[in-house]
């Protein structure tokens, strides 16, 4: 598996990963290939807390010097916490893309189906695809 | 660019090429309902000759009249090299240019007007201008409903004080989006938005509340207050203010007191033909519009940066562009991808002329013939101030009869009187709103309450188009 998808997360066909935090919220970030391909980010907008989101919802705008594109929510429920340093350090997405880089946490609803997810090795094949 | 028209071969072979039989036929789309086959109310084309005859004579019937209307309108003077230095080839150009980074200068001149707004609002950004101030005022609403993070609401508060107009312009462009307008009652004493009319709303959901400063009876809102009442219920504060006005009043960026760190307006716009353009029969004009930094992403229309290039020289670019909708496509914050260039020409060329102390004597010249103004039509019998409390260089009068063929004895005399505000404002129905601006002299305003006061010296029912009116 490339070092640029991890394993261990979810993935969506909007390039975005979800990482299961136990305890019933999950982590959102965008991945490596959808940093990489915008650029240098200049400009990061996250959801307030609170904010209920449905999956496939626009809910965050990612904007590099050339470009802008919403990222759209992989599940259902309320952002319970968004990264506050991306507000002054948007580079952060393009350094650390799992890491410091996570756009929000969001608390799940219990009954509401998550949206359709990718394992790691389905996105990197899905990835190969999509550049043939 | 030269500008090359194209001859009937070139349009020939170019439906050629996309395999279209004729012109007409790239229009299909247009539903045929839709389109008119003649236009009976045009008339065949006139030369340049017959044309401008025809203008000069229309243009004649207005006549030269004496005007003390305002009403979002201002006749100012404007100094002779305003117009002679905007018309020069170098910035003769109505819009933002293509390939906007190769005319340094007229970025530059945009960059200007832009620190010049701000200096002018107190706020930290200000876009390259709107359309005119209605519009302005209506994207300010928009960009609201965007920028207010506290909530999803889609309502507006506006006062009943705000230039009509607006509200409608408002009404018109956003109404397709689902926002909602409320309407604030004015106080019958002040002419103001009183902040009782606020405190019976606090905890229901608004975007943002609309203060215009001053309003559209030339009176001072008590700003402060209701910026507060804006802030701590978490509703963005629009103001609208007229340029001129800022030269004394207090920018808007300082209304209200700081709370979490931030104090004043959150978005400034409003009508920029005061500074150095003409009435002109209501056109063109400009808007102009101005923020905090915290919501310049949601703020529409063109920004004008200053940066260096590669060899570390001071340059001017536009940017921001990424919220636009050439990048953006349905997404993008406004549609507004130009600005209006040649007005925002001649209003950076005025203020640079004028100056903060020149601009400070025009305000304070408009307040001063303003108030004489009341004063000499306030002592006319069947004449006085509509409202109690300060103002800056318009009046409401209450008459002791309709105001319609007040007005119109006082155009035959030469007078341009005032706007009548039975139509806009029906429990007002003998309310007439002036305005002098520092173009009017004491002779000029003895001028008028010599006029007006002969004219309300004739009983009402003696005055034929008075009888007219009651029928």
């Amino acid at each position: 598996m490339s070092e640029h998808i991890p394993a261990e997360l979810h993935y969506t066909r909007s390039h975005e990963w979800v990482r299961d935090l136990q305890d019933g919220q999950v982590e959102v970030g965008i991945t490596h290939h959808a940093q990489e391909a915008l650029g240098d980010l200049v400009f990061v907008e996250v959801p307030p807390p609170d904010r209920r989101l449905n999956a496939g919802e626009a809910c965050a705008v990612v904007e590099s010097v050339k470009a802008a594109s919403d990222v759209y929510s992989p599940v259902t429920g309320q952002v319970s916490a968004s990264n506050p340093e991306l507000a002054q350090k948007p580079e952060l997405l393009n350094h650390d893309p799992y890491g410091a880089g996570w756009l929000m946490r969001v608390r799940l609803d219990a009954a509401a189906p998550n949206g359709a997810w990718l394992t790691a090795a389905e996105y990197a094949k899905f990835l190969e695809t999509s550049a043939e | 660019m030269p500008y090359i028209p194209h001859t009937p071969d070139d349009v020939e072979r170019m439906l050629a090429v996309i395999g279209a039989q004729s012109i007409d036929e790239l229009f299909d789309e247009i539903p045929r309902n839709l389109k008119s086959a003649k236009l009976a109310q045009v008339p065949p084309a006139l030369g340049e000759m017959q044309a401008a005859r025809l203008l000069a004579e229309r243009a004649a019937r207005d006549g030269r009249p004496l005007n003390f209307i305002g009403a979002g309108a201002y006749e100012h003077h404007i100094p002779a090299a305003v117009w002679a230095i905007a018309t020069r080839g170098e910035f003769y150009s109505a819009y933002t240019p293509y390939q906007a980074e190769a005319s340094q200068g007229t970025l530059q001149l945009i960059y200007e007007y832009q620190s010049m707004m701000c200096a002018l609002t107190g706020m930290e950004v200000s876009n390259a201008s709107m359309y005119d101030g209605a519009s302005a005022l209506a994207e300010a609403c928009l960009m609201a409903v965007r920028a207010n993070r506290h909530g999803s609401s889609r309502r507006i508060l506006v006062p009943r004080a705000l230039n009509g107009t607006y509200l409608e312009v408002a009404r018109a462009i956003t109404g397709n989006q689902g926002l909602e307008f409320e309407v604030l009652d004015f106080d019958r004493r002040h002419g103001r938005t009183p902040l009782a009319a606020l405190q019976a709303r606090r905890g229901q959901d608004y975007a943002a509340l609309v203060v215009q400063q001053p309003n559209f009876f030339g009176n001072l809102e008590e700003v402060d207050e209701l910026t507060d009442w804006a802030h701590a219920n978490k509703v963005l504060l629009i103001g609208v203010v007229n340029p001129i006005s800022l030269a004394l009043l207090k920018p808007p960026a300082e209304w209200g007191v700081p709370l979490d760190g931030h104090r004043g307006a959150d978005i400034v716009c409003g009508e920029g033909q005061p500074l150095g353009v003409p009435l002109a029969s209501g056109g063109p004009y400009f808007g102009f519009m101005a923020t905090r930094l915290q919501h310049v992403r949601q703020m529409p229309g063109r920004v004008v940066g200053r940066t260096a290039d590669t060899e570390g020289r001071p340059g001017f670019t536009l940017t921001l562009q990424a919220r636009e909708q050439h990048i953006r496509r349905s997404k993008a914050t406004s549609n507004i991808c130009t600005n209006q260039g040649l007005m925002v020409t001649a209003a950076t060329i005025y203020l640079s002329l004028l100056g903060p102390a020149g601009l400070r004597r025009v305000a304070d010249a408009c307040a001063q013939r303003t108030a004489e103004l009341v004063h000499a039509l306030g002592r006319i019998p069947g004449v006085a101030p509509a409202f109690a409390g300060p103002r800056f260089h318009e009046a409401v009068l209450l008459l002791d009869r309709p105001v319609a063929p007040v007005l119109a004895a006082l155009a035959a005399r030469g007078i341009a009187g005032g706007l009548d505000l039975a139509a806009r404002y029906p429990e007002l129905p003998r309310a007439l709103l002036v305005c002098a601006t520092e173009t009017k002299t004491t002779a000029d305003i003895e001028a008028y309450a010599g006029a007006l006061a002969e004219i309300m010296r004739t009983p009402q029912a003696a005055h034929p188009a008075a009888r007219e009116q009651r029928r």
